[in-house]
């Protein structure tokens, strides 16, 4: 997994609520065998019509927000199916930070295994960052996981909270398994007493 | 001190350590895989050099793929070629990883939810995982089952772990007898019906009382597959002596003394008289009609004999558009008696419902 440190870059707006992982990657491309290459299917339904055209108003096909990596969203991001599929085509596409005022749980869980960053605000800071999102080619904003701030364009700086846990994997770009693995001596203990239980 | 619930039992009987920050390493008994959550976990193990720990604690059933027109022709006859592609990797990477493998033309392939009980793959007691929400089916069993994402996979394929928070209880009592028609899908709408579909977020949730106990195997496998629509990670059924009549004699279900043995630790499986539960309900089977959905979420339940709702006298905006666009989908005009809605087509082999 990629470390997060900081990271400065095109901040796109998307003030949609209730977005769901169908809206993010629909259905029919979860019959890839890779977590790559989805990037260009991301937002599909939503990017392009169905003869394959991109639609020229969503804000990925707009000149300023093709090199997007931070999303500023709506309330509700990542609801429905647990696909991980979802966070693999944001990340293809190259969003590596999501601000929204919340997020669906397993959404919010898949984000960390995959190196993204996803950053929960009040409503008010996010409208301020979604106004800022919505200048264009002058919308960078800069993020620093290890002292948990967001400066906007104008030099403004926003403080946001992260799990001590999540912030020390995704600085470091430790997986999960990895972890658990330095713990395989408890699992070897706790695999000893099933012994007892010889169907388990 | 309180009793402690069946979920509680299974989950500390499976700890493996508490981590401190609220989080625990969880022991996971039996993995299911299937061929679309799967080929990006197995190819996670190979670029880290990492082989299963427990291999044969896992069992792998193509399912999603398999067409439900004609497929005597197997594998090569599937038109499409990115679905044949899943079901060849799914092939290639049980036999590179070691994995028990159910191959398409084989008597016991099936829906995942529904190969793991048939073959006894499933017992109680058990933590039970798959890539797939539907994975509560197997709560029917009291076992703990749950579905996870593709990392998660590979976690459990890597570690036989999985690191997991805690849920807290929830009991639905169901008494009173069911009458005639009325299944377990239509107690299962109701329940979603009375907490909504995010009533049960956070929870793992226990059916209990006497109309659960009348359910078939088959019926409290449908109940607990709709769980995840009532929006909790799983659900649970106490084993009785009918989980133990279906599971006897399995395939892999345990045999002689170890039989024995295992059925006198399955009956200690049920919530003590004294546990506390984080919330409970209670729904009376008796005064229940047959349901039906007239929208497309699972909330959207009514009577049989009732009429599609009118969104004009809802007050809530955002539940007005939301019937709208569900009316709108399903082209039903509001007001209509749902006995005059045509039955156009019936569809069996959904993993909730598909067992004759």
């Amino acid at each position: 997994m990629e470390k997060f440190d900081k990271l400065t870059g095109i901040a796109a707006p998307l003030d949609i609520l209730n977005v769901d992982t169908d809206m993010i990657i629909p259905k029919q491309f979860l019959k890839t065998i890779q977590r790559s290459g989805l990037g260009k299917n991301l937002f599909d339904e939503m990017r392009y019509t169905p003869d394959g055209e991109e639609i020229a108003d969503f804000v990925l096909n707009q000149a300023a927000y093709r090199e997007a990596q931070i999303l500023v969203a709506g309330d509700n991001f990542g609801c429905g199916s647990s696909r991980e599929h979802a966070p693999w085509a944001l990340l293809d596409f190259g969003i590596r930070c999501i601000i929204a005022p919340s997020f669906a749980d397993i959404f919010y869980n898949n984000c960390f295994k995959n190196g993204i960053l996803p950053i929960v605000l009040p409503q008010e800071e996010v409208d301020k960052l979604m106004d800022d999102a919505q200048r264009g080619a002058n919308a960078t904003i800069s993020i620093d996981l290890a002292n948990q701030t967001i400066q906007g364009p104008d030099g403004g700086t926003i403080s946001f909270e992260v799990d001590a846990f999540r912030k020390q994997c995704l600085m470091e770009g430790l997986d999960d398994i990895g972890l658990t693995l330095q713990k395989a001596q408890a699992i070897d203990a706790y695999e000893e007493t099933l012994d007892a239980q010889p169907w388990r | 001190m309180s009793g402690t619930t069946l979920y509680d039992k299974i989950w500390d009987a499976h700890m493996v350590q508490a981590d401190g920050d609220g989080n625990s390493l969880l022991y996971i008994d039996r993995h299911l895989v299937h061929e679309v959550t799967s080929p990006q976990a197995f190819e996670g193990l190979r670029m880290a050099g990492r082989r299963p720990r427990a291999p044969h604690k896992t069992l792998a059933v193509a399912d999603h793929n398999i067409p439900t027109s004609d497929r005597s022709g197997g594998l090569d006859a599937i038109d499409d070629p990115e679905s044949k592609l899943q079901i060849e990797t799914l092939e290639k990477n049980c036999a590179e990883f070691g994995i028990d493998y159910l191959p398409m033309d084989d008597i016991r392939q099936g829906i995942v939810h529904v190969a793991g009980p048939e073959q006894g793959f499933t017992l109680p007691g058990l933590t039970i995982v798959c890539g797939d929400s539907h994975t509560s089916t197997h709560g029917a069993f009291g076992a703990l089952a749950h579905g996870i994402g593709t990392s998660e996979v590979e976690h459990v394929l890597a570690t036989q772990t999985l690191i997991q928070s805690k849920a807290k209880n929830f009991r639905i009592n169901v008494v009173g007898n069911a009458p005639a028609h009325v299944t377990a899908k239509d107690i299962a709408l109701a329940i979603i019906g009375e907490i909504g579909t995010a009533g049960g977020t956070g929870y793992v949730l226990e059916y209990a009382g006497p109309a659960i106990e009348a359910l078939s195997m088959e019926g409290r496998m449908t109940l607990c597959n709709m769980s995840i629509e009532a929006g909790a990670r799983a659900g649970l059924v106490a084993p009785d002596e009918k989980t133990f009549a279906f599971l006897k004699d399995r395939p892999r279900a345990p045999k002689g003394a170890d039989w024995e043995k295992a059925a006198a630790y399955w009956q200690t499986l049920t919530s003590d008289d004294d546990a506390v539960f984080d919330k409970e309900i209670t729904i009376d089977a008796a005064a229940l009609p047959p349901l039906v959905t007239w929208g497309t979420s699972p909330q959207d339940v009514i009577a049989i004999d009732g009429h599609v709702p009118n969104p004009a006298t809802i007050a809530d905006e955002a539940r007005r558009k939301a019937t709208e666009r569900a009316l709108d989908y399903m082209g039903l005009e509001a007001g209509t008696p749902m006995q005059d809605v045509a039955i156009d087509r019936v569809f069996i082999g959904s993993c909730t419902n598909s067992r004759i």
